[in-house]
């Protein structure tokens, strides 16, 4: 009946203008998203399988070493192409990259490769390069060293994915688990894990609360509460982690006041140890719990809980009959960001936490920065984002994706 | 004549570039951050730009190497002199991220302690690794390395730099390795096996530190029991009022260097630096300012008593050091972070 009220010619046009207005009014931030944010992430994640820095520097030895079965030493053709391109060599840079990219094989090959490349270049003999190579370093004479050249001249290169479950390919091209005193990054996953998801879980138990009480209280001190909630978001996550520092420690404020009191003794060790990376990523997550629990908490009727109330049930069974379950989007909105947010955290831990308290993070700011490794940062952060979207698409399905998105 | 508003905002915007442009400085320094770069401000930065008649702007790094690197291979440097580690200036060097020196516009070779000329760096100063307590939290201290693992006797927590290098020195030196045996032990998987045991001993007493300003902030807040350090931040913050100890026995130094990035757009005058700050007037007031030792040999003979009893290189401070093996480092780096970093994460 009421499709009547709209005339008949009109209702296309207006569409059509539902349609190309969104599009056209969200194409700035779509472009801005492409440049700055899709674009690159997708040239820093093809990172974790590119292998083209041995290819660019050493293209003689990348075409002889493929026709090498990868038995016992390789033919001389294979000696006298590196001795070639190593003495041809003037991208000192070029070789840089390349020899970090054989060191990650081979422990030692950047400063081989240097050394090799230096002598080979002040001196011009007419010896066999077998002999030459093996003179200038016996480690030529080493098929390890050749394998690791081999693995490096692939086109793509599956070593940093497998080095992010701690696995290798060994000599004999085997998938194997590294030496023990290299694994590293599965127990790191687990622990990244683990402290995400307690943090979580103490994020829900403190925030579901604060939700509520903000939802019942009167107007004045819900703002005033809500306000001290959202207050850590606008100091920056620096200063808040240097802050709880000077809080916990030794002579720190709760410390003084709590010995003050004659509660304790001696100091407690509230920092440097999980129990200081708890409070301080709690403090800092809560709002991202809260926020969203509110917002479902905002839009339940009281008369739900009066008339669940009227048909006799006792409150605390109303409240886990009735309202409970209607507040189960907020609650899985909050848990989902908060845990998402906690996976990516390093700065914090590596701040407050204790000796074995890295996460994941850590190591992928670890691998850019400071051994410059982009294949295994690439790699791993492949990794962790695929966990998150898997985190992310579970609880879609079990939420619905507009509930996360949107709120409602 | 009614003006076009876009022409109006384009010279606008010309003319703050341009502003912006006057006002860019003729030279970027880097140093390490914290109270060594405030003395290397008054010493070396401030009074170069007064003789040389420029401007400088500076800026600070905790010594990783991306971002010099990302400089130097897009060809878009804006660091023109930067404080580097021993090892990494080794590595650079090769790599070509840092220019080759010539010394000739510097300074004399010999006038200097050998290990402070090198192809791509000019001898900065050189420091000490040793470590430190609060004597007024602890009256009678741990002595030597084997006393700083010694939980039973000095309990609490321990301030230890979170890289590789120079931790496992201290480990294998606590476990009874001799001086010179050091780095002869470590070059094999037995002794870095070794060095790790060693430090499980105490790890869950382990606080880590990156930069050499957490070290100190830690021991003054009581935070850490006894923490390692480099000895001019100790000496400094006693300075400033603290009672820390310093334990020079079993000592590891070192030096740090200015290089100048590959590509630097002002290499003419960043050459100059280097020269002004290899000068021994100037170089004499460094360890006036923060107890490191100098690299001009006529530089050591004009400082005075009070301050060369603080540096590293004075004799007393020396009867049981080691050097630090850069070359060692700069070839086993990759492989003992690796294994570092995996232990540590365990």
């Amino acid at each position: 009946m009421n499709e009547c009220l709209v005339p008949e010619q009109e209702r296309p046009i207006r569409r059509a203008k539902l349609t190309t207005a969104p599009i056209l009014l969200s194409a700035p931030l779509v472009v801005f998203l492409t440049v700055f944010f899709f674009a690159p992430l997708a040239v820093m994640l093809s990172y974790s399988v590119r292998n083209n820095e041995v290819p660019s520097v050493l293209p003689h030895l990348s075409k002889a070493i493929a026709t090498w079965d990868g038995r016992g030493l390789p033919p001389d053709s294979v000696f006298s192409a590196l001795a070639l391109d190593l003495r041809s060599n003037n991208d000192s840079m070029a070789l840089g990259e390349a020899a970090r990219r054989l060191d990650f094989e081979a422990p030692g090959y950047r400063a081989l490769l240097f050394k090799t490349a230096r002598r080979l270049q002040a001196e011009q003999t007419s010896t066999a390069s077998r002999d030459e190579l093996t003179n200038i370093d016996a480690r030529w004479s080493n098929p390890r060293y050749w394998l690791a050249l081999n693995r490096a001249t692939a086109r793509l290169t599956p070593a940093f994915f497998l080095a992010a479950f701690d696995l290798k390919i060994d000599d004999v091209g085997h998938i194997v688990r590294v030496e023990d005193d290299r694994r590293v990054y599965l127990d790191t996953f687990l622990r990244t894990f683990q402290i995400a998801g307690t943090v979580t879980l103490l994020c829900l138990v403190l925030g579901y609360p604060i939700a509520f009480a903000i939802t019942v209280l009167p107007r004045r001190l819900a703002a005033a509460l809500t306000f001290s909630v959202i207050l850590p978001f606008w100091t920056s996550l620096l200063v808040r982690t240097s802050a709880w520092i000077v809080v916990l420690s030794k002579d720190g404020v709760v410390n003084s006041f709590l010995t003050r009191l004659g509660v304790i003794s001696e100091p407690l060790q509230l920092i440097f140890n999980r129990t200081g990376l708890y409070i301080v990523m709690v403090h800092i997550l809560l709002p991202f719990m809260v926020l969203p629990i509110r917002s479902v908490m905002n839009g339940i009727s009281p008369n739900y809980m009066k008339a669940s109330a009227s048909l006799g049930a006792h409150p605390c069974l109303g409240f886990f009959k009735v309202y409970l379950p209607l507040t189960l989007p907020g609650v899985g909105a909050g848990c989902l960001m908060t845990f998402i947010i906690a996976i990516g955290y390093y700065i914090t831990p590596a701040l407050v936490g204790g000796a074995g308290d890295n996460m994941i993070s850590f190591f992928i700011a670890f691998h850019t920065n400071s051994v410059i490794n982009w294949g295994m940062a690439a790699a791993l952060g492949v990794v962790l984002l695929s966990a998150v979207l898997l985190i992310f698409g579970t609880f879609g399905r079990l939420l619905g994706f507009s509930r996360i998105v949107a709120l409602k | 004549m009614r003006t076009n508003p876009i022409s109006t905002l384009l010279s606008a915007a010309a003319i703050l570039l341009a502003a912006q442009v006057a006002h860019a400085s003729d030279i970027t320094l880097v140093g390490a951050g914290g109270v060594l770069q405030d003395a290397e401000r008054a010493v070396f930065f401030e009074p170069f730009a007064k003789e040389a008649g420029v401007t400088f702007s500076e800026d600070s790094y905790a010594g990783e190497q991306a971002k010099i690197r990302a400089m130097a291979l897009s060809k878009n440097v804006t660091w023109d002199v930067v404080q580097l580690d021993h090892a990494e200036m080794i590595v650079g060097c090769d790599e070509g991220l840092y220019q080759k020196l010539d010394w000739s516009k510097i300074g004399n070779p010999e006038d200097f302690l050998p290990q402070a000329v090198q192809p791509c760096g000019v001898g900065a100063f050189a420091w000490s690794f040793i470590f430190a307590y609060d004597q007024d939290r602890i009256a009678d201290g741990p002595k030597n390395w084997a006393d700083f693992w010694n939980l039973k006797k000095w309990p609490g927590k321990r301030g230890m730099r979170a890289s590789a290098r120079l931790t496992l020195e201290a480990a294998l030196l606590a476990d009874g390795v001799k001086n010179e045996d050091l780095y002869k032990v470590l070059a094999t998987d037995d002794g870095v096996a070794r060095a790790f045991t060693k430090l499980d001993e105490i790890k869950s007493q382990i606080v880590w530190w990156s930069t050499g300003a957490e070290s100190i902030e830690r021991l003054a807040a009581g935070d850490v029991a006894v923490t390692t350090a480099f000895n001019g931040r100790v000496t400094t913050a006693n300075q400033n009022g603290r009672h820390f100890a310093l334990v020079w026995d079993g000592q590891m130094y070192g030096q740090d260097y200015w290089g100048i990035v590959s590509g630097s757009p002002h290499k003419d005058l960043a050459e100059k630096f280097l020269a002004f700050a290899s000068q021994p007037e100037v170089q004499s007031k460094l360890p006036e300012r923060i107890a490191y030792g100098i690299m001009n040999k006529k530089a050591i003979a004009m400082v005075s008593p009070k301050a060369a009893e603080a540096m590293p290189t004075a004799p007393q401070n020396l009867k049981n050091a080691i050097p630090f093996d850069a070359a060692f480092w700069a070839e086993n780096d990759a492989d003992l972070t690796a294994k570092f970093e995996a232990w540590r994460a365990r």
